[in-house]
């Protein structure tokens, strides 16, 4: 039988080791998983682990699903350190790709390519219009922020698929549901020729920078987090616990939607009712594994990254369900969460049940 | 008299839609009597659908169907307990993750059964009643879960404040020291709770995917089981007031089947958004009394109970 005692401090050491951890466990719960299923184990971790990163066409479509998570998962950040448990992020994402969508589709192929501009700009004001209804009901009526957002991720998948059955619907394309594809001048320029990852990189480590800066050289980074760990205090040093709910939704929906825009104007170049495939729910293991800190968030989205294409691969070579992903991704955060433990408690054995 | 028969119809699929949300409204009651909130639902209907499905699939019975899904759903309720209780990681996080790891759980093992067909469903028809115009069409053709999902209800009613062990089970999700203090097993209490509140859930999900669509579809809860979670908020947490409440929306879902089927001149998609939004305006409404709600929500509810701290 164990006991578990509380550290004195937290422990700095497991807080780093802890996602290892949890990343071993799911391995080998995984590794387990492929024995079980007849399927060799090292095709297994080689689609999922060596696949992903073997050459730079690999690590460019890499990139194209890390940048989404990274983008998201900074916002999520802010929120989570402030205790406030926006889930809805895959709606914001989707009302960014659609007001992004909304100006790419009153371009034109004589458009100037700073539209690209306008395309960004207008997905994280979609997404911080979808987070300010979650943040609005919270502040006035004091409607949990959980299921408020939860709720307009449904909401917001039938927005879109309105729009793209509906209104939005491209006449000449035999009835399917989907936009025309956007003009040239709209598309996110790539960084290198024949391959998709695009200035969203580059957009994503700045802003990881500049969240690195405002969550730990700022006075309202600082005030946030101090509502986030102790209210009573925060409130004792006079920090508005509104402004910090309204700071923290607008800030990540802004994020969502500035991914939806990027994955809207980038790889699709179009509007479908496929648009949202759960970089959104994703993005909250990816916030929790990397610490919810901007640096740590980049290499937990590159590993949620190698998951999505791994899953890809092991159903295209391994016959598998492509839905591996969210079982191994899932199993990463419930691993990390009972890892977590060991920060704040240590084991201690006793002979006597 | 084809109209008032249409409308018994509408009733009777109210019932039985909103039976999918009260027996999974009623399981999440009970934990967060106990001071847990179990953000989890989502994926424990989710796998129990599954779950119910493979077993109806193999064996033609619908009640194995519900116990693999009660099974299910309280070993996934089990896992979630052990961590929120005594490893005492964050309930809102650990709920999360079991609602991501059930989603693309379900959505693994379920690949196989996506075509598969349920035997004809059987039809319940009480003797008598259901030949009373209107009457029986709407209360008495339904499948028995519906009825004891009502039972379910009164048992809780019964339980809680009748009971010794609903005394026992609310002291500890209001107060767990002292619960701990006069040697209830607090933890144990918890976990008993959980269980018993994924089980619930379990057999909501089952019944979902047995009965009423039936069918094994992905993510075919669709965000019951985050309805199911309002319910409870709604409800102040209140058994009658969840069945009701499940009853309700129950209403709003098949409200706008019917108004589609009417032709009414609004997009399809917008009236599936329907429930959604009402979820978020009863919410709303709900919550406006921040005094209403604190009289009636269980005082430790989300908050960790460590012994001798």
């Amino acid at each position: 039988m164990f006991k578990l005692e509380a550290r004195p401090q937290p422990s700095q050491v497991m807080s780093l080791a802890s996602p290892l951890i949890a990343l071993v466990l799911t391995v080998l719960i995984g590794v387990a998983l492929f024995v079980l299923l007849g399927k060799d184990p090292v095709k297994g971790l080689q689609v999922f682990f060596v696949e992903p990163v073997k050459n730079a066409r690999a690590l460019s479509e890499l990139a194209v699903k890390a940048v989404p998570l990274v983008l998201i998962a900074l916002g999520l950040a802010v929120c989570f350190r402030s205790n406030l448990w926006n889930i809805g992020a895959e709606g914001q994402f989707i009302l960014g790709a659609v007001a992004a969508g909304w100006v790419a589709l009153q371009a034109d192929a004589q458009s100037s390519r700073w539209i690209i501009v306008a395309i960004l700009a207008a997905g994280v004001l979609g997404g911080m219009a979808w987070a300010a209804i979650t943040a609005l009901l919270r502040d006035r009526f004091n409607a949990s922020e959980i299921l408020v957002s939860l709720m307009l991720v449904y909401v917001a998948e039938m927005l879109l698929s309105y729009l793209v059955y509906g209104p939005w619907k491209d006449p000449q394309g035999f009835n399917f549901p989907q936009t025309v594809t956007f003009a040239a001048p709209t598309k996110i320029p790539r960084l290198f020729d024949g391959m998709r990852a695009n200035i969203g990189v580059l957009i994503a480590l700045a802003l990881v920078g500049v969240f690195t800066a405002f969550l730990f050289r700022t006075y309202r980074g600082f005030a946030l987090q101090v509502g986030g760990l102790a209210p009573a205090a925060a409130r004792y040093a006079g920090f508005s616990s509104r402004g910090a709910l309204w700071t923290a939704l607008l800030v990540s929906g802004g994020m969502a939607g500035l991914a939806g825009a990027l994955e809207a104007a980038g790889p699709l170049g179009q509007l479908t009712p496929y648009v949202p495939v759960g970089y959104g729910f994703a993005a909250i293991i990816v916030a929790f594994v990397g610490r919810l800190h901007p640096v740590g968030i980049v290499f937990s989205a590159v590993l949620m990254s190698m998951f999505y294409i791994g899953g890809e691969l092991a159903q295209s070579r391994l016959g598998l369900p492509k839905a591996l992903t969210g079982v191994f991704q899932g199993l990463l955060l419930f691993t990390l969460l009972a890892c977590d433990t060991l920060i704040a408690y240590r084991i201690r054995w006793s002979a006597k049940p | 008299m084809s109209g008032m028969n249409e409308y018994a119809l509408l009733l009777a699929a109210s019932l039985n839609a909103g039976t999918v949300l009260a027996i999974a409204g009623l399981g999440l009651l009970v934990n967060e009597r106990a001071g847990v909130l179990n953000l989890g639902a989502e994926g424990m209907m989710l796998v129990a659908a599954i779950a119910g499905f493979a077993t109806s699939v193999h064996t033609g019975n619908d009640w194995l169907a519900f116990a693999a899904g009660a099974g299910a759903g309280a070993v996934m309720a089990a896992a979630f307990g052990v961590l929120v209780i005594w490893l005492n990681t964050n309930q809102y996080a650990t709920g999360l993750a079991l609602s991501l790891f059930g989603t693309g759980f379900s959505a693994f093992v379920g690949i196989r059964y996506t075509q598969e067909k349920l035997a004809e469903r059987p039809h319940f028809d009480i003797p008598l009643l259901s030949d009373i115009p209107f009457v029986g069409p709407a209360f008495f053709r339904q499948h028995p879960m519906v009825y004891l999902t009502i039972a379910l209800m009164f048992g809780l009613v019964w339980l809680l404040y009748r009971s010794r062990a609903g005394l026992v089970l609310r002291a500890v999700g209001e107060s767990p020291e002292s619960a701990h203090a006069l040697g209830y097993p607090v933890r144990r209490i918890r976990l008993l709770a959980v269980m018993a509140g994924g089980a619930l859930c379990g057999i909501a999900g089952a019944y979902l995917s047995v009965i009423y669509t039936p069918l094994w579809v992905e993510g075919m809860t669709a965000g019951k089981g985050w309805i199911a979670l309002a319910l409870t908020t709604f409800a102040t947490w209140r058994p009658v007031r969840v069945l009701l409440g499940a009853y309700l929306f129950g209403g709003v879902t098949m409200l706008q089947f019917h108004l589609q089927g009417e032709g009414v001149e609004l997009p399809s998609q917008l009236l599936t958004a329907l429930p959604y939004v009402a979820t978020i305006v009863v919410l709303v409404l709900i919550s406006r009394n921040p005094a209403w709600i604190r009289a009636n929500m269980p005082a430790s509810i989300g908050k960790p109970f460590f012994p001798g701290s």
